[in-house]
């Protein structure tokens, strides 16, 4: 900082800071190459360290740190309790700093197993990346990893920070066989402006000053090159206008504007424009802020733009250049980082979020996933946590966008678990399909996980076995009521309702009551492959026949529930009649009473019909799904 | 705030009264200008601010024409809690974080947004910019949602809420450079003036109304200083500081000379090193 303008004329530097430029960087490299060490550097140097902040330090140090007697800059970084205990930082910080021109955000990402994740975040708002690696090691699996992580989310500047040359004794040779490991995978990548610079974060060569110990480099140190970076903001500025409507403003009912900010190119009262999805167009009216009309908008700045024509646009659509619109489309290829423990699969719908539109969006063929480290492209069925693909997309309805490559804020997006609400994947949109490239995607997107997802539950069978009478129906009946209440999607399968249509044709001997068992079990299985919860009740007597019908399903989606009632007490009760007319024709084969029931040896829910009232009995096949989160 | 006005359905802003409130307020009302801030504006009062922040409250709530809300937890009230006698700590975690989450409960809000900045506070470094609170109103470090780009995912479900700080990017001296281009009003006491103060465990505390002049211990005698306050809050825990500073350029020009940073004045940081993480994790901002 320039104390000395500060003290002398204040007004002065008030002035000239108003002017300073923001550069925001990422720094790439995990704690061995001593990233935490090199901004902890960065902050002491500008002397944005506070005496109670340099205090804590020192005692830190001390206490934790792992410089002996010397400052270790690195516990600067550490701000959650939890990890500083483990020795990890979670996810991405953020430091400020600010020399005579320019202010700065340091977006700071661990390096462990979350790195994909977490790089990928800190880096989508930085317009310039700072790798390191470690002079000894030179370029390792993980700065390829780090310069195809850049380069994906398209940071234009790149600086290659060779760390710890004090270790090499900082050797000329060596610096330059790094230089040439890594100019080799950088055209490999396609990766155009880098630039290497040795230096040792800890000793503090070549970060501010010019270091003695190698005069034989003449390149700018880690902040010449931050100061010099060309910022991108004005770039935009000469890309065609766009505006992702945020908000539509209106106040009362003399005035209707669409608000938002800028995503690219600039806007004059008199322009036309277009508005989509709907591509109508109309003319600009006025540019509105809260500081009065403006007479030009440009990229970056919040406006409400009214218009000539009331057309009808609400938040999610796009403002755009009539001469120049933004293409429209449903289908995409994209770029896709998994962000989350559950895998990305084919086929499931989630939502999107890409300007200020939220759609459901249904992966279809996942293309290839790609080896970060290699670069090589592997066929793939899912995406796991921090893995990138390139899939094919489809969303509930066609959207505005731009390609990723030519503009982050109309071509960048995120997805939503529907169910969690948790934030599982970014990506960058490539370009529109054709529609000729969509027709077989209707045919493989809608599948089980599809529909069940779009109902936001998980399908499963709930199966009721009992002897005839013991009350199964009208449990099944009591539980689905209070499913449907919690505005689940549920189906009820009865025995005999299915006897009176789709098993018309079994009688009630063994062979064809393990029929109706199998028609049943298949029939709940066709009902959750549409994403539903099934009821079912069915005496089904047979040990042998419900393992059938459990063996068609996953793990855990099958839900047995004996309904407990001894045939005498059944028979006593009655309340179907079938008991009174057991023995007369027509109703041969009353299991309990002259054909035998197998009890379920483990069901998961035993239901004592001696002790529970229908109602009791419903809440505790109720209570047990949610407990195992079924319902979640 | 436009995305939050947008996603959320019961958004609410936190007013503290401070300078950081001031700024919000003004961003609040270009945000959706010509409109009015589509929110109402909420103060959890411990009712120990200084005399000169309600009256400020007061002008603001009529010149801005804003739907001021004023909660006190009036439980903590009626325990007795104050300052003084239960110390900084519980004073603060009763009358401000549990007074904030009865505010919330209240109306429902699903939304907060406050005027937290990432630069504060080592801990505060990696907050997002849309926070995810669980019902429970509490912070979880390890299950926050990435934020990429300019998307912000304000998902959530009925009962959970989101606290919002769009000044997150913002330094303490870019608070000071918009107040000063944009002169935003702020609390005159931020500004230097004879004030009556004593001097109480090494900090100057003013004695700001009767309730201070009954709590003098033996010896301290009110003196007249030119102070001003770096950081605002309950009268008995904030510290002024010596200071000409009686114009804006001043103030910022003592800020970057002095070599103590903000929230040393904010007396609830002092207890230990992650104090600000356990509080958040509590539900404090």
């Amino acid at each position: 900082m320039s104390t000395d303008l500060i003290e002398r004329d204040i007004d002065a530097y008030l002035e000239a800071h108003e002017h300073k430029s923001l550069l925001r960087f990422i720094t790439c490299g995990s704690v061995d190459d001593g990233k935490s060490t090199l901004i902890g550097r960065l902050l002491y140097e500008s002397q944005m360290l506070f005496e109670d902040q340099m205090a804590a330090l020192e005692a830190d140090s001390k206490k934790v740190g792992t410089q002996g007697e010397e400052l270790d800059f690195a516990l600067l970084l550490d701000g959650l309790a939890a990890e500083r205990e483990q020795g990890i930082t979670i996810d991405v910080a953020y430091r400020f700093f600010s020399t005579d021109t320019r202010k700065y955000i340091v977006a700071d990402t661990p390096g462990h197993e979350q790195y994909t994740r977490n790089m990928v975040t800190g880096a989508s708002t930085a317009d310039c990346a700072v790798i390191l690696l470690d002079a000894r090691k030179g370029v390792l699996t993980q700065t390829r990893r780090h310069s195809y992580l850049v380069w994906l989310l398209g940071l234009r500047h790149v600086a290659v920070a060779v760390n710890k040359m004090d270790l090499v004794d900082y050797s000329e040779e060596r610096f330059h066989e790094i230089a040439r490991q890594y100019g080799a995978f950088a055209e490999q990548l396609g990766l155009e402006e880098f630039t290497l610079i040795p230096l040792s974060g800890l000793r503090g060569d070549n970060i501010i000053d010019r270091s003695d110990a190698m005069p034989w480099y003449d390149g700018p140190t880690l902040m010449e090159y931050l100061e010099a970076v060309e910022v991108d903001q004005e770039r935009m500025q000469d890309a065609p206008f766009r505006l992702p409507v945020q908000w539509v403003n209106r106040p009362n009912l003399d005035f209707r504007g669409f608000t938002g900010t800028i995503a690219a190119g600039q806007i004059a009262p008199g322009e036309r424009v277009v508005a989509l999805p709907s591509g109508i167009e109309t003319t600009v009216e006025r540019v509105v802020t809260f500081d009065g009309d403006l007479e030009l908008g440009v990229a970056g700045q919040a406006v409400t733009l009214t218009l000539e024509d009331e057309i009808d646009i609400s938040r999610g659509d796009m403002i755009a250049a009539a001469d120049s619109p933004a293409p429209v489309s449903q289908q995409f290829e994209a770029t896709i980082v998994w962000m989350a423990e559950e895998p990305l699969l084919r086929g499931r719908t989630y939502l999107m979020r890409v300007g200020t539109n939220e759609v459901p969006a249904t992966v279809a063929p996942i293309k290839y996933k790609l080896d970060v480290d290699t670069l090589a492209e592997q066929a793939a069925t899912q995406l796991d946590l921090n893995a990138i693909g390139v899939v094919h997309i489809e969303l509930g309805r066609p959207v505005a966008f731009d390609p990723y490559v030519e503009n982050r804020d109309t071509g960048g997006f995120i997805l939503v678990d529907r169910i969690t609400n948790h934030t599982v994947g970014a990506g960058l949109l490539k370009r529109a399909l054709p529609r000729s490239e969509n027709v077989r995607l209707q045919e493989l997107v809608v599948d089980r996980d599809a529909r069940a997802g779009l109902k936001t539950q998980r399908p499963l069978v709930v199966w009721l076995t009992g002897r005839p009478g013991a009350g199964k129906s009208s449990i099944a009946n009591a539980l689905e009521s209070r499913l449907f209440a919690a505005g689940r999607h549920t189906v009820l399968l009865d025995g005999a309702n299915l006897r009176r249509g789709l098993s018309k044709d079994l009688s009630f001997s063994d062979a064809d009551r393990a029929e109706n068992n199998r028609r049943a079990g298949e029939v709940a299985h066709l009902m959750t492959d549409a994403g539903l919860i099934v009821i079912a009740a069915f005496v089904s007597p047979f040990s042998a026949d419900r393992e059938t019908a459990r063996s068609l399903f996953d793990e855990g989606e099958f839900i047995e529930v004996f309904v407990d009632l001894p045939a005498e007490l059944a028979a006593e009760r009655d309340t179907t009649g079938l008991y009174a007319k057991a023995g007369t024709p027509g109703v041969l084969n009353l299991t309990g009473v002259d054909s035998t029931y197998e009890d379920p040896e483990e069901p998961d829910v035993h239901l004592d019909m001696t002790k529970l009232d229908v109602e009791a009995a419903a809440d505790r096949v109720a209570a047990l799904l949610s407990e195992r989160g079924l319902l979640s | 705030m436009r995305e939050v006005v947008a996603t959320a359905e019961n958004p609410v802003m936190l007013y503290s009264i401070g300078k950081d409130s001031s700024v919000m307020l003004r961003l609040a009302e270009k945000a959706f200008a010509p409109a009015p801030p589509p929110f109402p504006f909420l103060h959890v009062d411990t009712t120990w601010k200084f005399q000169a922040m309600y009256a400020f409250r007061a002008r603001m709530a009529e010149e801005h024409g804003i739907k001021l809300l004023v909660h006190v937890n009036e439980d903590g009230l009626a325990r007795g809690i104050n300052p003084f006698d239960s110390g900084s700590a519980v004073h603060t975690d009763v009358m401000k974080t549990e007074g904030l989450k009865q505010a919330l409960d209240k109306y429902g809000f699903d939304a907060a947004f406050g005027g937290a900045r990432r630069d504060e506070e080592k801990s505060r470094a990696k907050e997002r910019i849309f926070s995810f609170r669980t019902a429970q109103h509490r912070w979880d470090p390890k299950n926050q949602r990435p934020e990429l780009w300019r998307l912000y995912n304000a998902r959530h479900r009925r009962g959970e809420s989101l606290r919002v700080f769009p000044l997150s990017n913002w330094t303490e001296l870019d608070v000071w450079l918009y107040i000063h281009r944009e002169e935003i009003p702020i609390v005159p006491l931020y500004f230097a003036d004879e004030r009556p103060v004593v001097l109480r465990d090494g900090t100057w505390i003013m004695v700001d109304d009767e309730r201070m002049e009954q709590r003098l211990e033996p010896g301290e005698v009110p003196e007249m200083k030119r102070v001003r306050f770096r950081t605002l809050g309950c009268y008995p825990l904030s510290g002024a500081i010596e200071s000409d500073a009686d114009t804006l350029p001043k103030i910022i020009q003592e800020m970057l000379l002095s070599t103590t940073s903000e929230r040393q004045g904010r007396m609830i940081d002092h207890d230990e090193a992650a104090s600000m993480e356990k509080k958040k994790v509590e539900g404090y901002f």
